[in-house]
């Protein structure tokens, strides 16, 4: 088991409606990543990239295909086996933050920790720690009403890393913040990769931001276009 | 996990406080409605019920005449020899008033008051469950030569004397003065709604000598022995009367002989009728209050599903999502027929106070109101949150 990959997808196909009106988003994907890597998911609209992101952050099932994580075939499991992957193993950023409206951003931080039953002492100290991480210490208790889209984002980076995932999902992270939130968002996704070794996949249309990854994979069409490594030659 | 998911439903509410607000107040109007109005029908059941006892128990009362009000047929009265005849051959009477009713004006110094005077005997006191609050009641020599001496009620006695007792006073009733010799205890309003206390009592025979000048008798009350059944006494009577009336055997009795019990049913069941009809009408408005939950309920399932699909992708169970939204709404509902129950309490005793009739707690009405108002909220508050908890956690997370 050491030597399989964190992630192998192998002909993953997704098709969404019935008959005349189906639509094909995934047309077999092959991929597979291994632990601490930092992985860039681009491509044009409609290729597919936050499909295949929802499938590896089990939001989503796939038509056909075989997702293995940490050799666990997740087909295979149930939904309650699924969600509770997600709590133990999986952490996730969205574009659109998803925080819990009216609650503070200590509350949002700790609700993965009430889940997995953590005492309350402990369970405050790791979210106060999480918000110090992404600095925004003394901000405990405000709403996400009350802050800017950067600090939003940065609860929604504390709330996934909070449980220390595996791996930590990010889809467009950056896509609704101004240029300079979004190099200080990737600096702190990119710290957490480096110093807590947490397996990034992050989706993102933004050559900018790809650039803080290792690797990048490149979707056309349903496919992988191209699979390479950040300083390779092109 | 029931701990934190009470935790997390508890937050729930306090995050969503208008919301929370709003459900509530729907399910305190409905409940506190019903069970207020339910709560009052009874207490004005039981004080018809007890305005009747108060007549005294065992009673029969026999007047001429078949039926009230319209149509009625007049009839003629009973005589003093009618009475002696009922006291005479009904072993199971204990005790016969005759009664003969007059309304006239009594006078006292300046004051005067218009009342009935009604002319009886010691028994009527007994078969009417009256108590002196002072003074005696008529001696055998004062019935028998008809002397002119009365027994007032406690609304006379407040019209004429205001704060001075009237024992040993006369008043004047038309032309002739009249020594108060006693003062009977208050009794209030009557099953019918009037006055009780509004009346002079005299010897039947001071009344008819003096205001009626006749031998008639308006109406008989006899109280039945205890251990004698009252149908037998009331069959008694009215083959007595027919005979004593000449009444032919095809025809019908010109009297009508009723037991207090009878009086009781009609009246009680009149204010039953009553208390449905109010507990209708307020369970309308439990309704609206339901759909008013509903409504706000509905309103909210965009942001709850995406909640929920926020809870779901962080890797919270369907089962503990549920069981977070199904305590959410027990609280709630559960809260909102709390505080139903105690504005209905306040409000019952406080409307039967100004109503004057008893306050009764009513167990079955209170559990009803308060599990309809917990299933509604349970309904309303549960099932769109199952649908959503259902969703693969991405769908609901793009709920728009």
């Amino acid at each position: 088991m050491s030597d399989a990959p964190l992630i192998r997808l192998s002909g993953i196909t997704k098709t969404y409606g019935r008959g005349q009106a189906a639509f094909q988003a995934l047309k077999g994907i092959d991929l597979a990543v291994e632990a601490g890597e930092f992985v860039a998911v681009m491509g044009p609209s409609g290729s597919g990239k936050s499909t295949v992101m929802n499938i590896l952050g089990c939001l989503d099932t796939p038509t056909s295909g075989s997702y293995e994580f940490e050799g666990v075939k997740v087909e295979q499991l149930t939904r309650n086996e699924r969600a509770l992957l997600r709590r133990n193993y999986l952490g996730f950023v969205f574009q659109g933050f998803n925080l819990l409206a009216r609650t503070t951003a200590l509350e949002n931080v700790e609700l993965p920790l009430i889940y997995r039953g953590e005492p309350l002492v402990r369970r405050h100290a790791a979210a106060r720690d999480a918000l110090r991480q992404v600095g925004l210490e003394g901000w405990e208790h405000h709403t996400p009403g009350e802050l800017s889209g950067g600090q939003q984002q940065r609860v929604a980076i504390a709330r996934a890393i909070v449980t220390r995932p595996h791996v930590l999902l990010a889809d467009e992270p950056t896509g609704n913040l101004d240029t300079r939130t979004s190099e200080e968002i990737m600096e702190l996704i990119a710290a957490f990769n480096r110093e807590l070794g947490i397996t990034v996949l992050m989706v993102t249309h933004e050559p900018d931001m790809a650039a803080h990854a290792r690797r990048v994979v490149r979707f056309v069409d349903g496919r992988v276009d191209s699979d390479r490594r950040n300083g390779e030659a092109g | 996990m029931l701990w934190n998911t009470l935790l997390l439903a508890l937050r729930a509410i306090r995050r969503n406080l208008m919301r929370s607000f709003l459900t509530i107040l729907g399910i305190v109007i409905g409940v506190a409605a019903v069970i207020t109005m339910v709560t009052l029908g009874n207490g004005a059941t039981k004080s018809v019920s007890d305005q009747i006892s108060s007549m005294g128990s065992n009673l029969v009362m026999v007047m001429p005449g078949q039926r009230f009000g319209p149509g009625a047929v007049a009839a003629a009265p009973f005589k003093n020899a009618d009475v002696e005849a009922v006291r005479s051959q009904i072993t199971g009477a204990r005790l016969v008033a005759p009664v003969v009713a007059k309304s006239a004006t009594a006078v006292y110094q300046a004051n005067n008051w218009s009342t009935v005077v009604y002319g009886s005997s010691n028994e009527y006191f007994e078969a009417g469950n009256w108590t002196l609050a002072a003074g005696r009641t008529f001696t055998e020599a004062e019935e028998r030569s008809g002397r002119a001496v009365c027994v007032i009620g406690d609304t006379v006695r407040e019209k004429l004397f205001g704060r001075q007792s009237p024992v040993g006073n006369d008043i004047r009733i038309k032309q002739f003065s009249c020594e108060v010799i006693g003062l009977l205890q208050a009794k209030g309003q009557s099953a019918m709604g009037s006055d009780q206390d509004d009346m002079v009592v005299m010897p039947l025979r001071t009344v008819q000598r003096r205001l009626s000048g006749s031998q008639d008798i308006g109406r008989l009350s006899i109280s039945v022995k205890e251990g004698v059944s009252i149908d037998t006494v009331k069959a008694q009577l009215t083959l007595l009367l027919r005979e004593r009336r000449n009444i032919a055997e095809n025809e019908d009795d010109d009297f009508r002989v009723m037991d207090t019990r009878q009086i009781a049913e009609t009246l009680t069941s009149t204010t039953k009728i009553l208390t449905m009809l109010l507990g209708a009408v307020a369970a309308v408005s439990l309704l609206v209050g339901g759909i008013g939950i509903m409504n706000i309920m509905l309103v909210s399932v965009t942001e709850r599903t995406r909640e929920i699909g926020i809870r779901l992708a962080i890797g919270a169970l369907e089962r503990e999502v549920l069981l977070q939204f199904l305590i959410e709404a027990v609280v709630l509902a559960s809260l909102g027929g709390l505080i139903g129950i105690a504005i209905a309490t306040a409000a019952s005793i406080f409307l039967a106070n100004l109503m004057a009739i008893p306050y009764l707690f009513d167990l079955g009405i209170n559990l009803l109101a308060f599990f309809f108002s917990a299933a509604i909220g349970v309904i309303f508050g549960y099932f769109p949150a199952r649908r959503a908890a259902g969703l693969n956690p991405i769908d609901a997370l793009r709920h728009e």
